[in-house]
C-alpha cells in the first residue's frame, strides 16, 4: 500500500517507528495528486511548497519526540476556511481574488497540531448545492464514478479522501454538507453539534445551521479528528464551554444493551432500493453486535425541508450581503453609480444557486411577510428539536440512510432545483436540531456506488456516536474496496 | 385652524467604551483612517461578533437615570441594508427585543414640570464614514467608527413645541453625560439627534404624518430645525396641501429643512435576530451592582444644592448643569464654608472666564482650593471685594495661588489705622470747604470724603474702616 493510501492511525504508527518521516507521506500525496487530480479535480488551490515545508518542520519535531495529534499528517480544507494568506474562494467568482488576513480557529487548531495543509478544496458556491456542481472552479468528479458527482457542498473534501488525495480533510454541514457527499464517496463524514467546533473563519452560509467537521477513511481517524477540531472558542459566541473528552477513548467499545431508534419517516417512497437495502442489512448489523432496534417517530420530519429552505436562505441574504464589491473579491467596472456598481457586481459575482437562495431568504425576511415565513419556520424548528428530544429518551442513537440515492450524474439534477434539495433529505433535520451525525460507509450498489449509513444522537453525544460507529465498522466488515482511478 | 405639534426625538449616543461593541478595536475618536480596525469589524468574510459587556453596563446606566423598566432578556437583531461605510451590509441593532423600555425624564417648562416618556432604550454599533473628494470623482471609507457602541434613545411623541424638545436633549444630555458613558460631544457626533415632527388639529387623536429630520449637530439647531418644520408643516396644512411622510435634512446656513435627495424608496430593512450572537441576560444582581455605582444625578443634585447651600433655583441649575462643575462647585464651599459667595463666583467670574475660551471647568486654572482661599481671604478683610475681581482674573491667567498675587500686585487692603489716619487727616486738612458743608449737616458730602480716600490709597484701603475713621475724624 501506498502511503496515501493509509490512515491517519497507520501514518502516526509508522511516524513513530521512524519508518516513514512526513516529508515522504507529503510527497507521495502530492504525487497521488499530480496522478489523479486533473480527473477528479477535488481542489481549487493547492499548496504543495507550502505543504513541503511544513513536513520537513514536522519532521524535525518527529524526530525530537515532540509529537501532536497530527503531526506531519497531510489534511486538506474546504475553501471556505480561511487561511491567512492563502486564497479562499468559498466556491464563487465574487471572492476569487479573496486572500485572508487571517486564520480560521480550526486552521490554527489543525496547525497547532501539527497538520501538513496540502489544498483548499472545491465545494458549491458559498456551500449551496449538493453536488459541487455550483462551483465557479468546475465540477468535482466522484472517484468512484467520474461521471458522477461527489455530492456537496463539501464535495472536494469527501473526493479528496476517497481518491487518496489527502488523508483526511475538513468540511462544513448545514444540511448535509459533510455526511452527504462522505457516503456518496465511501468515507467517513461527522457532522458535530451545533457549537461543539467554532466557526471563527468559516465563510457563513446559514449561521444557526453550519457546523465543521471532518472527513475521513475510518472511524478512528474521525476520533482523532475530533480531538483536534472540538473545543469552545471565546471568539465565537454560539460556542459551548463544554468539555472535550478525548474521543479515541470510545472506539472499540461495543455497544451490547444500546437502543437503536429507526425513524419510520426515514424510510420512504423514492428512496433507492439499493440504498435501502444497504442500511436494511446495517439494521442487521448493528442488531448483531447487541444493539436493540425499535420504530421510532420524529413527527414534524416532512416540514424539515420546508423550514431549511426559509431558515437558511434568510440567514444566507443576510450574511452574503457583505459581498458587494467595496471591499474585498470581485467588482464589476461597470457600475456607473454606486447602485448600479452593487448591482453588477452581486450580478455577476455570484452564481445563480446562490442568487435563488438570496432572494429566497429576501423575500422570507420582508416586511409583510416575516411572520409567515421566517416566524412560522423557527416555530416549525422548535418543534423539530423537540422532536428529537423526545425521541433520544427513548434510543441511544437513530439510525437512518445518509441519502436516498446513490451518487447522481453530473448535470443530472442541476434544472430541479428541488430533485438537488431531496439529496439532503435525511440530514437537514439534524442541522436544524443542532444534534450530532455521522455517516459511514455500508456498502456498495450493484454499480459499484458507495452508500452510506447515517447515526445520530443528542447534543454533545459526539463519543456515543464514535463509539457506535466504531462497533458498526467492526462488525459491517465492509468490502475495503478503493475507487479505481 | 389651530394645530398642535406633535414631536418624539430618537438620540444616538457613542459610549465611552474602551473597545468596539463587538471586538477588540479601540473606540477612540480621531485617529487616521482605518487604523482602529481589524478583520471583526471591517466585516471580513468568516468573522464573528462577540459582545462587549461594557456596552451592556453603559446601556443599564443609562435606562436606570431615565427610570426605565430593565428586561432581564434581549438579543440582537440584523438590520440590513447596502452602503459602502457598513462593511456588512448589515448592521447589528435591537429591535424586538429591546433592553429597557417605558422610561421617562422631567423637564420645567414655564407651566411646571412635565415627563416626557422615553419608549427604549437599545444598543447597536456605528456605521463608518464617507469621505467624498471634491475634486475626483472617488469616494472614500474609513472604517475607524464601525463598531463602536451606541445607545439609541427614543422619546414617545410627548413633546409639543420647539422649545421642550431643547429643553428635552438638555436634559437628556446632562444625564447622559452625568452618569459617564457618553462624551456628550454634539459636534464630533457621539450624540446626535433626529426629530420626528408631525401636526394634528388642536384637540384631535389621531396623529398626522411625520417628518423625520436629521442633521442638527448642536441644542440651537435642533430647536431651529423643529420651529422652522413645524412652521413648514402648518402653512402646508393651511394651503390645503398634504404633508410627505419623508426624511429631511436641516440646512444650517439656510435655515431651512429640505427633503433629503436619493432616499426616497422605502427601506425594508428585514429584521430578524442575528443567529451570530446570543440573547444577553440581564440578571438583578447586576442592575443593583450598576444602581449602587451610579452618580447622584443632577435633578437630586439640584435639590440637595438648595436644600444644603440655600442658593436659589437658577443658581443651583447652573451649579450642576455638569458633574464636573458641580464637584468644583462643592468643593469650593467645602473649603471655603460659604456657599452662596462660593455661588457667586463660581457663576459668575470662573464661568465667564471659561466660557470666554469655550473652556471646560476640568480645565480651570483655578483650582477649587485656590478660590476658596480668595474667599477667605475677602472674609477676612486682607482683599476688598473689588480687588478680588483683579485677583480671580490674574488667579486665572497665571494659575497661582490668591496669596502670591495679593503679595505681588502689592493689593493688601490697608488696614493700618494709623496709615490711614494719616491720609484722611490730609484730607481733611485740604478741604476745609466740604468739611464745613459735612458739619453743617450736608451728610451727602461723606461719600466725597470716602472718594478722595479711595483715590489716594488706590483702592487699596478697607472701605468699613475708612467708613469708621473719617466718621470719627469729622465730627471733629
Amino acid at each position: 500500500m501506498e502511503l496515501y493510501g493509509l490512515t491517519i492511525h497507520e501514518l502516526q504508527d509508522r511516524l513513530r517507528a521512524g519508518e516513514t518521516t512526513s516529508a515522504e507521506i507529503t510527497a507521495s500525496v502530492f504525487g497521488r495528486i499530480d496522478a489523479v487530480e486533473k480527473e477528479v479535480r477535488s481542489y481549487i488551490t493547492l499548496m504543495r511548497e507550502t505543504a513541503m515545508i511544513e513536513a520537513q518542520a514536522a519532521d524535525v519535531k518527529i524526530r525530537k519526540g515532540d509529537i501532536g495529534i497530527l503531526t506531519g499528517i497531510p489534511i486538506a480544507l474546504k475553501d471556505l476556511l480561511c487561511t491567512k494568506g492563502v486564497l479562499t474562494t468559498c466556491g464563487s467568482r465574487i471572492l476569487q481574488n479573496f486572500i485572508p488576513p487571517y486564520d480560521a480557529t480550526v486552521v490554527e487548531k489543525l496547525r497547532e497540531a501539527g497538520a501538513v495543509f496540502t489544498g483548499k478544496t472545491n465545494m458549491d458556491e458559498f456551500a449551496m448545492g449538493s453536488s459541487t456542481e455550483t462551483s465557479f472552479f468546475g465540477v468535482t468528479r466522484n472517484p468512484w464514478d467520474l461521471e458522477r458527482i461527489p455530492g456537496g457542498s463539501s464535495g472536494g473534501s469527501a473526493a479528496a479522501v476517497a481518491a487518496d488525495e489527502c488523508i483526511a480533510s475538513i468540511g462544513s454541514d448545514t444540511g448535509g454538507s459533510i455526511r452527504q457527499p462522505a457516503a456518496l464517496c465511501g468515507v467517513v463524514g461527522m457532522k458535530p453539534t451545533y457549537g461543539r467546533v467554532s466557526r471563527f473563519g468559516l465563510i457563513a452560509f446559514a449561521s444557526s445551521l453550519d457546523q465543521i467537521g471532518p472527513f475521513t477513511k475510518d472511524v478512528e481517524d474521525c476520533a482523532i479528528m475530533m480531538n483536534v477540531l472540538a473545543g469552545y472558542d471565546p471568539k465565537e459566541s454560539t460556542s459551548v464551554p463544554e468539555d472535550v473528552p478525548d474521543y479515541r477513548q470510545f472506539l472499540n467499545k461495543g455497544i451490547g444493551g444500546w437502543t437503536v431508534g429507526i425513524p419510520k419517516e426515514y424510510f420512504i417512497d423514492g428512496i433507492d432500493p439499493e440504498v435501502e437495502a444497504a442500511v436494511r442489512r446495517a439494521i442487521r448489523v448493528v442488531e448483531e453486535a447487541g444493539a436493540k432496534c425499535i420504530e421510532i417517530s420524529l413527527p414534524h420530519t416532512e416540514y424539515c425541508l420546508a423550514v431549511y429552505y426559509i431558515v437558511a436562505p434568510a440567514e444566507a441574504c443576510s450574511n452574503l450581503a457583505r459581498y458587494d464589491g467595496v471591499k474585498y473579491g470581485f467588482r464589476s467596472e461597470e457600475g456607473r453609480d454606486l447602485m448600479e456598481m452593487y448591482k453588477k457586481t452581486r450580478a455577476a459575482g455570484f452564481g445563480a444557486e446562490v442568487k435563488r437562495r438570496i432572494m429566497i431568504g429576501t423575500y422570507a425576511l420582508s416586511s409583510g411577510y416575516y411572520d409567515a415565513y421566517y416566524k412560522k419556520a423557527s416555530q416549525v424548528r422548535a418543534l423539530i428539536k423537540r422532536d428529537f428530544d423526545e425521541a433520544f429518551t427513548r434510543c441511544d442513537v437513530i439510525l437512518t440512510p445518509t441519502t436516498p440515492t446513490p451518487a447522481f450524474k453530473v448535470g443530472e439534477r442541476t434544472d430541479d432545483p428541488m430533485q438537488m434539495y431531496l439529496s439532503d433529505i435525511f440530514t437537514i433535520s439534524t442541522n436544524l436540531a443542532g444534534v450530532p451525525g455521522i455517516s459511514v460507509p455500508c456498502g456498495f450498489t450493484t454499480a459499484g456506488l458507495p452508500v452510506g449509513v447515517q447515526f445520530l444522537a443528542g447534543h454533545f453525544q459526539e463519543g456515543r456516536l464514535i463509539q457506535f460507529a466504531s462497533a458498526y465498522e467492526k462488525q459491517a466488515h465492509i468490502e475495503q474496496r478503493r475507487p479505481k482511478l | 385652524m389651530e394645530f398642535e405639534p406633535v414631536i418624539g426625538l430618537e438620540i444616538h449616543a457613542q459610549l465611552l467604551t474602551d473597545t468596539k461593541i463587538f471586538c477588540g478595536c479601540s473606540a477612540k475618536f480621531g485617529a487616521a483612517p482605518n487604523t482602529h480596525t481589524c478583520p471583526i469589524c471591517l466585516g471580513m468574510p468568516g468573522v464573528l461578533p462577540v459582545l462587549n459587556r461594557k456596552v451592556v453596563e453603559y446601556m443599564i446606566r443609562m435606562a436606570l437615570a431615565t427610570h426605565c423598566r430593565i428586561n432581564t432578556e434581549c438579543n440582537f437583531a440584523r438590520k440590513n441594508y447596502f452602503y459602502p461605510d457598513l462593511p456588512k451590509g448589515y448592521q447589528i441593532s435591537q429591535y424586538a427585543h429591546p433592553p429597557a423600555e417605558h422610561g421617562w425624564i422631567e423637564l420645567e417648562i414655564n407651566s411646571g414640570k412635565k415627563r416626557i416618556g422615553i419608549t427604549r432604550i437599545h444598543m447597536e454599533e456605528d456605521a463608518g464614514k464617507l469621505m467624498h473628494d471634491e475634486r475626483n470623482p472617488v469616494s472614500l471609507v474609513d472604517l475607524n467608527r464601525t463598531g463602536v457602541p451606541l445607545i439609541e434613545i427614543v422619546s414617545e411623541p410627548d413633546i409639543r413645541s420647539a422649545e421642550e424638545a431643547a429643553a428635552y436633549l438638555r436634559r437628556l444630555h446632562e444625564t447622559i453625560v452625568y452618569v459617564g458613558i457618553c462624551d456628550g460631544n454634539m459636534e464630533e457626533g457621539s450624540f446626535r439627534c433626529d426629530a420626528n415632527v408631525s401636526l394634528r388639529p388642536k384637540g384631535a387623536e389621531k396623529f398626522g404624518t411625520r417628518t423625520e429630520l436629521k442633521n442638527m449637530n448642536s441644542f440651537r439647531n435642533v430647536q431651529r430645525a423643529v420651529e422652522y418644520e413645524i412652521k413648514r408643516q402648518q402653512y402646508v396644512l393651511e394651503s390645503g396641501g398634504v404633508v410627505a411622510q419623508e426624511t429631511r435634512l436641516w440646512d444650517d446656513t439656510a435655515g431651512v429643512t429640505q427633503p433629503m435627495r436619493g432616499k426616497e424608496e422605502a427601506h425594508d430593512y428585514r429584521y430578524f435576530p442575528d443567529p451570530d450572537l446570543v440573547p444577553v441576560v440581564i440578571d438583578e444582581a447586576w442592575i443593583d451592582e450598576i444602581r449602587g455605582s451610579l452618580p447622584e444625578l443632577p435633578l437630586e443634585k439640584r435639590e440637595r444644592f438648595m436644600r444644603d447651600y440655600l442658593i436659589s433655583s437658577y443658581d443651583a441649575g447652573v451649579l450642576t448643569v455638569s458633574r464636573a462643575l458641580a464637584d468644583y462647585y462643592e468643593e469650593v464651599v467645602r473649603l471655603s464654608d460659604q456657599p452662596k459667595i462660593a455661588a457667586n463666583w463660581v457663576m459668575g467670574d470662573v464661568l465667564r472666564f471659561l466660557n470666554e475660551e469655550k473652556k471646560d471647568v476640568r480645565e480651570c486654572p483655578i483650582a477649587p482650593a485656590s478660590l476658596a482661599a480668595m474667599i477667605r481671604l475677602i472674609q477676612g478683610g486682607t482683599i476688598s471685594g473689588k480687588m478680588a475681581k483683579e485677583v480671580v482674573e490674574a488667579m486665572y491667567k497665571t494659575g497661582k495661588p490668591p496669596e502670591e498675587i495679593v503679595k505681588e500686585q502689592g493689593l493688601v487692603q490697608i488696614t493700618d489705622e494709623v496709615a490711614l489716619a494719616r491720609t484722611l487727616a490730609e484730607i481733611i486738612g485740604k478741604n476745609p470747604a466740604q468739611v464745613e458743608q459735612y458739619r453743617a449737616g450736608k451728610e451727602k458730602v461723606f461719600g466725597f470724603f470716602v472718594g478722595q480716600a479711595m483715590k489716594a490709597t488706590q483702592g487699596k484701603a478697607n472701605p468699613q474702616l475708612i467708613n469708621d475713621l473719617l466718621k470719627k475724624m469729622l465730627a471733629g
